[in-house]
């Protein structure tokens, strides 16, 4: 039988599995029938986990059984810093070559209590670091729309996965714009929920201050209705926040309110220098959309943010360079030996991570050296709290979302920035803030640049208030209806 | 290239972003990672430009915002319930790249 996929919804899935229409193994057998035409092109999953067949049959079961809810035999893609006990997990890193995990993710656990279905894990840049999947150990993900380019990163094969119909949806992590710059560069819909709101447990630490799990997918919907079952708080992950935690003590009461008419900010200033024009335009057409539908759109100013990257780029590296301490050779993962412990760790570390980690650890350890850590690290926490502080105030204002482009430029090629990282870095410029203020962020497709005769998706971010997720959907929504 | 110091706009001025090849190595040393020769140039330009550009917030002086408790606090558990000794061994054990019978071998530490 033959599953028109491009159509289909979490929504649309579940009324015909209940209908009958089709079966949860007719569905999987679709996805792996395209998965194994477009992945060796791709390159979006590393692996095709071979138990797909038994989790198809579980699934069915559960809807035979009349116990089926909405996310019952859903066929996801999972970015692979996730861990799915008993399959391997890379983070695609050759240090970690061998590693199977040992217990599940929260996620995971979440999502296998409602049927879902894990088809294999997916390509990335290694242990998240970077904004095309050019540093994994196993091969970039190509764009979908143009071969030629990048499908954006870290959960570069999260993002293609879905955008090229090999899963109904994914999950990924963002700790800078990981879901939301791919998810833009490939024309589907990424979440970065507010920190806390979906735990951390089983996901391979980057920087753990600002790592969020988050859907991708195809409409606002399917990306709300994974964000619902994955959210929670959890007592293995001590940052996990409840519904509480932002209601009453944090949030003025115009952040609590329910907007009768929805107010859009605009940070103008920030939108000018290094933003490519094609971008610029379609950022200016989707303003103009909304406001056709009753919002307002309302300049504002926020005279941090341009400081956002920098903190980031501070921040970040710091956190993985203790992070990645752990990766030694010793516990787990692959290891090079030497003439003693000393060399196993150098050469293990040095030879098995890549260059960008290095790059990163490298950067981390002089942050946090004495005599620099006052004027670096110390310095970025400040800032972190001013742009905190900032937003808080835009907020507090009755502004409801802070809309910018989720990218300066649509999908470059493939070789364009690996060798400049700061140029790479630059491509984080607007999706960082949420990370470091904690605030959640959507990216929705708002149209295409043309480029050389190929439509490359481009995407429109929407950051809300601490917990206002829902404000999110909301819009997000209506954009996608005009 | 940006020069900062802690205390205003007097004691010692030191210089940021421009490394030297002999800091990459005492980095490198600290974090336990072996750089081929001919990476240390390429690690030195790449890391000093990223650090020239996230110096950029030596520009702002923030009144150093007050210290205060965030708001995700820190929660502990209760130390009881503990699991069975040796439940998770075999599964853990599994991944280390060396063991013998339940222990993880590693070479000669003193």
């Amino acid at each position: 039988m033959k599953i028109d996929l491009e159509k289909l919804t979490i929504k649309k899935v579940h009324n015909a599995l209940l209908k009958k229409e089709f079966s949860v193994r007719e569905l999987v057998e679709s996805y792996l029938a395209e998965i194994e035409k477009k992945n060796p092109k791709l390159n979006a999953y590393l692996e095709i986990f071979g138990d797909f067949l038994e989790q198809a049959r579980h699934s069915q079961e559960i809807f035979d059984q009349g116990k089926a809810t909405i996310l019952t035999g859903i066929p996801l893609a999972i970015k692979d810093n996730i861990l799915i006990k008993g399959h391997r997990a890379s983070a695609a890193s050759k240090i970690l070559e061998g590693y199977v995990a040992p217990y599940d993710a929260t996620v995971i656990k979440k999502l296998k209590e409602v049927g879902a279905i894990f088809l294999g894990r997916t390509n990335m840049d290694e242990f998240a670091m970077g904004s095309s999947t050019e540093n994994s150990a196993y091969g970039v993900t190509k764009n979908p729309n143009d071969g030629t380019r990048v499908a954006g990163g870290s959960s570069g094969g999260s993002a293609a996965a879905v955008a090229a119909e090999l899963a109904l949806a994914a999950l990924g992590s963002d700790t800078g714009g990981s879901i939301r710059q791919p998810t833009a560069f490939c024309g589907i819909v990424g979440l970065k929920p507010t920190y806390g709101a979906v735990s951390r447990s089983g996901l391979m630490a980057m920087g753990s201050s600002l790592d969020q799990i988050g859907p991708l997918a195809k409409t606002v919907e399917d990306a709300e209705i994974i964000f619902n079952i994955i959210r929670d708080q959890d007592s293995i992950d001590s940052t996990t926040i409840t519904e509480k935690t932002y209601s009453k003590s944090v949030l003025s009461a115009s952040q609590r309110a329910e907007p009768k008419k929805f107010v859009i900010g605009v940070p103008r200033d920030f939108l000018g220098e290094g933003v490519a024009p094609e971008v610029l335009e379609n950022f200016e057409t989707s303003l103009k959309k909304l406001e056709q539908t009753g919002m307002e759109i309302r300049d504002i100013e926020l005279p941090n943010i341009k400081y956002s990257l920098s903190a980031y780029y501070i921040i970040m590296p710091a956190e993985i360079s203790s992070n990645l301490a752990r990766f030694d050779g010793v516990k787990f993962g692959a290891k090079i030996s030497g003439n003693n412990l000393l060399e196993d760790y150098l050469k293990t570390r040095g030879q098995l991570f890549g260059k960008e980690a290095r790059r990163r650890i490298i950067l981390g350890t002089y942050v946090l050296s004495a005599g620099y850590y006052d004027a670096y690290y110390n310095k970025a926490i400040s800032v972190r709290k001013m742009i905190a502080d900032d937003l808080k105030k835009i907020f507090d204002s009755g502004v409801n979302a802070i809309a910018t482009p989720t990218t300066p430029t649509p999908a470059f090629k493939i070789g364009e920035k690996i060798n400049d990282p700061l140029q790479m870095y630059l491509a984080d410029i607007f999706t960082v803030t949420a990370n470091i203020a904690g605030i959640p962020a959507i990216s929705v497709p708002s149209g295409f640049a043309i480029n050389s005769g190929k439509k490359l998706p481009l995407g429109f971010q929407l950051q809300a208030s601490w917990g206002r997720e829902d404000i999110l959907f909301e819009i997000g929504k209506k954009f996608e209806k005009i | 290239m940006i020069y900062v110091n802690d205390e205003g706009n007097d004691g010692e001025w030191y210089d940021l972003g421009m490394l030297k090849l002999e800091e990459i190595d005492k980095l490198a040393k600290l974090a336990r990672l072996e750089i081929l020769v001919e990476e240390k140039e390429i690690l030195r330009k790449e890391v000093g430009e990223i650090l020239e550009y996230v110096g950029q917030i030596q520009k702002l002086s923030p009144k150093e915002p007050p210290k205060e408790a965030g708001i995700i606090r820190n929660v502990f558990r209760e130390d009881k319930n503990p699991h069975q000794t040796g439940e998770f061994t075999d599964v853990l054990l599994a991944n280390a790249p060396e063991k013998i019978d339940s222990y993880i071998k590693v070479k000669k530490i003193l």
